[in-house]
């Protein structure tokens, strides 16, 4: 695969090796990147470089909701515009980016790092849920919506969190699973069509 | 016999790992290609027509290309999503330690076809949400029986002389029954009562339907779990990870037992 591509420089091909580990970006983009930043001008490369440095070295998870955040707590936990009864659980901080995109939630998160899965030896113990139980000893909290993925792993954390907060008097919700919008109802799988049928909603 | 380009089969998803950004790959069980590898394109995404028909534990038709590396998934159909165990905490607990075992006791693209109506059928009773301990006691025999470990119960496996109506021992590394005079030749043996004997001969030697009419009290039951994991252990030099999850999960019902007494 790696055909066809000799750098001419032991920094350069260094660059291309770091660049080629990046999700999404494959030997040929890596080469192209690589290319594009040694002609750009030199402050372009180095605010890149800074931006890199300091998600590492500024960034930490809040103390309260395990969001990544630059200052804590983050600016979600901090605020009095956001409903303070209800927690939605997800399992990573970009999945927080995509609900609050919708402007439809305005209560707090809560990040676990992860989903129970068994086979790969990730126990409840392995994401903070421990962090999550000690929210809801307060008391101030009447919901907890959990918003793990809609795939195995998911639907487990999410039976696990209900069997672990329900007997608190907690309310306990769980995401609408159906069809996904824009697809179409042939492609179905059974779960989801049975999901999205028990789910079905007076119109 | 090499596969043709495009081809079908039925399989079991057995394991999942994400693959780049929204692929995976998959390890399915299939009826006469054994166990086999493949990628499977887009399923991460919310809108992938294949994600729910390729998803853990589910029993589907697919279809697939042949590649340099591994083969992609094509297109699958759902035959059995086995939603009943999906939907219990406890059930697909058990299911994924049968699929963990099917995983570590195979090797690719070797067909065995029993194995494949065993893992069917497991996934199958499990769903039905009774017998569960026993259900997993006959998937672990039957197993071995498949993949050539299957355990000397009938005689002492050291000196073949049957066994008493007393207390005797496994031993994971003699592969079988020891008798009182002959457990002192192995160091880790396992004591194994009259009655856990009866039971998994009886086990090892029936079908599910004779098997199912059979009542472990919760003792035996326990009895023959440790008996059996120790000897998956011995097998696979290793722990069996999601059972540490049945673990959790078992501590977890006591727990809440005792705080209703
Ligand atoms: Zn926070
Ligand atoms: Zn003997």
């Amino acid at each position: 695969m790696n055909q066809g591509l000799i750098p001419t420089t032991e920094s350069v091909y260094k660059l291309i090796q770091e660049l080629n580990k990046l999700p999404g970006i494959g030997p040929k983009s890596a080469q192209r990147l690589a290319y594009y930043l040694l002609r750009a001008p030199g402050e372009q490369a180095k605010l890149l470089a800074d931006a890199i440095i300091s998600i590492k070295q500024k960034t930490k998870l809040c103390s309260i909701c395990s969001n990544v955040t630059d200052s804590d707590p983050c600016s979600i936990c901090r605020s009095d515009q956001r409903d303070q009864t209800k927690i939605c659980v997800v399992e990573q901080p970009q999945d927080i980016l995509a609900l609050e995109h919708t402007r439809i939630y305005n209560g707090l998160y809560h990040v676990l790092h992860g989903a129970i899965s068994p086979t790969e030896g990730v126990g409840a113990d392995d994401i903070r849920i421990k962090e999550l139980m000690n929210r809801l000893q307060g008391g101030s909290i009447d919901e907890v919506i959990l918003a793990t993925n809609p795939n195995l792993e998911g639907e487990q954390t999410a039976l696990y969190l209900n069997k672990l907060i329900s007997p608190l008097g907690i309310r306990v919700t769980r995401l609408a699973r159906g069809l996904p919008f824009g697809t179409e109802l042939e492609y179905a799988d059974d779960v989801t069509l049975t999901r999205a049928i028990e789910g079905r909603q007076e119109f | 016999m090499s596969k043709p380009r495009n081809y079908q089969t039925e399989a079991i998803i057995i394991k999942k790992i994400k693959l780049g950004e929204a692929d995976r790959i998959l390890t399915l069980y299939t009826p006469h290609l054994g166990k086999i590898q493949a990628v499977a394109k887009g399923v991460r995404r919310p809108r992938s027509k294949m994600a729910g028909h390729l998803e853990l534990l589910t029993h589907s038709q697919v279809s697939l290309a042949r590649g340099r590396n591994l083969d992609t998934v094509t297109g699958s159909q759902t035959i059995n999503s086995f939603l009943p165990l999906k939907s219990d905490l406890q059930l697909t607990a058990y299911a994924l330690y049968a699929v963990e075992l099917i995983d570590q006791f195979t090797v690719d693209n070797v067909e065995n076809y029993p194995l494949f109506q065993l893992l069917r059928e497991t996934m199958h009773n499990l769903c039905q949400g009774n017998n569960n301990e026993l259900i997993l006691r006959y998937f672990e025999l039957h197993l071995l029986n498949q993949v050539g470990y299957r355990p000397q119960l009938q005689q002492c496996v050291s000196c073949h002389s049957p066994l008493e109506a007393i207390t005797n021992s496994f031993s994971p590394r003699a592969g079988g029954m020891l008798c009182p005079s002959c457990r002192q030749s192995q160091i880790l043996t396992y004591p194994l009562s009259v009655n856990g004997l009866k039971v998994l001969r009886f086990l090892q030697n029936s079908d599910y339907n004779t098997s199912s009419q059979l009542k472990m009290n919760p003792e035996l039951s326990q009895e023959l779990e440790g008996v059996m994991r120790n000897y998956l252990k011995y097998l696979l030099e290793r722990e069996v990870k999601s059972a540490v999850w049945l673990d959790t999960l078992r501590g977890q019902i006591k727990q809440t037992a005792l705080l209703q007494d």
